[in-house]
């Protein structure tokens, strides 16, 4: 865990380093580039607050929830825990609903637990899919987005099944 | 096509509502999620605004094109008919490296610019070009080496060791990352012949 915590700090002072080593101005240049990514936080701005608004909607109308019930039953029968499909359902459109299912995954079922260990396995293996993808596409002008969406959306599918076979193929020894 | 994906899931949701009665949570989201989302805009726009002035020394230190001639092999493979000496590439290049360390607010604004700058290679379309496709396939697939966030909320509810996960979130990053890329390629090149 530690290590982790030295990668940001570490990597911010590397570069000013190098960079005054290379004698960039490195003060003048930092703003430059501040300014840049300002301009791009505004126009990414509006095409954020569709994504979010849909999705906002698409929880707080009870959408995703029956979708939910409609496929646990499927994913019962293999064994899959009920808890992580509705993780897999909104891991690809929300970041932030994602870590709230995984913190009550975490909770309710106990940090060791299998259906922790598919959360997680689950949370670190996959991203926020639609979220990128609307983010990324808003600052072209492109319209079709043609097979982005479908071969994005199969490898987190392909993610979901993977965390489960293989927290039961690699951990199963500790139940 | 997003203008499919963004009326048919409010539409349905809305629908969904009427049948769940929650329809009052519904008018609370579409009041409410406007402000979340600009919340979101400035905190997000903070962290960009930091890594986009590292970055910025990084290009001008040279640091980004020793990058770009690690990736050179790999890259060209990946994309294609790309210009490894050009600016969509070294912006790539930035941009996998600072999602495998785990740096997203780094990977975020580095990922924009890596898309502006293949729009310009590629010649300004309606259409997605190919290499704006496996870019963004790339980068839904999550390449972070440490999972940082997953292992911290694990700490956080009693894990004994929360980076016990990290083979199998590393081979289940390899494998869907691999099914989205092949496919990807697949649909790539399979519109190239048909052309």
């Amino acid at each position: 865990m530690s290590i982790t915590s030295y990668i940001m700090p570490i990597t911010a002072a590397l570069i000013l380093t190098i960079g005054l080593f290379k004698k960039v101005d490195i003060f003048d240049e930092f703003i430059k580039g501040a300014r840049e990514n300002l301009k791009t936080g505004i126009e990414i701005c509006p095409a954020l607050i569709t994504l979010v608004l849909t999705i906002g909607i698409f929880r707080q109308s009870g959408a995703l929830d029956i979708l939910t019930q409609l496929i646990s039953p499927l994913c019962a029968r293999i064994g899959y825990p009920a808890e992580c499909i509705a993780l897999a359902m909104i891991r690809p459109i929300s970041g932030s609903g994602a870590t709230a299912v995984f913190e009550d995954i975490l909770s309710n079922c106990g940090a060791e637990s299998f259906a922790s260990r598919v959360a997680a396995v689950m949370m670190g293996s996959s991203e926020t899919t639609f979220y990128t993808i609307a983010v990324y596409f808003s600052v072209t002008k492109v319209k079709r987005l043609r097979h982005t969406l479908f071969c994005s959306l199969l490898g987190d599918f392909a993610c979901f099944i993977a965390s489960f076979v293989l927290v039961n193929m690699l951990y199963s020894i500790n139940f | 096509m997003m203008k499919w994906v963004f009326g048919l899931i409010i539409i349905f949701s809305v629908f969904c509502s009427l049948f769940t009665g929650n329809t009052g949570n519904v008018t609370n989201a579409l009041l409410e999620e406007g402000v979340n989302a600009l919340e979101l805009c400035i905190y997000l726009t903070g962290g960009m605004c930091v890594w986009g002035g590292l970055m910025r020394i990084a290009e001008k230190s040279g640091i980004t094109d020793a990058f770009s001639k690690m990736f050179r092999p790999i890259g060209k493979r990946l994309f294609h008919n790309i210009d490894t000496d050009s600016k969509a590439f070294s912006a790539i290049t930035m941009n996998i490296a600072a999602n495998l360390f785990g740096l997203g607010n780094a990977a975020t604004p580095l990922g924009l610019k890596a898309m502006r700058e293949l729009e310009k290679n590629d010649g300004e379309s309606e259409s997605a070009s190919d290499n704006m496709i496996i870019f963004t396939v790339l980068n839904t697939a999550s390449i972070t080496l440490i999972p940082t966030t997953v292992a911290s909320l694990r700490l956080k509810y009693g894990a004994h060791n929360p980076m016990d996960i990290l083979p199998a979130v590393l081979i289940s990053s390899a494998i869907s990352l691999c099914i989205s890329l092949t496919t990807a390629k697949l649909l790539c090149a399979k519109r190239g012949k048909n052309k």
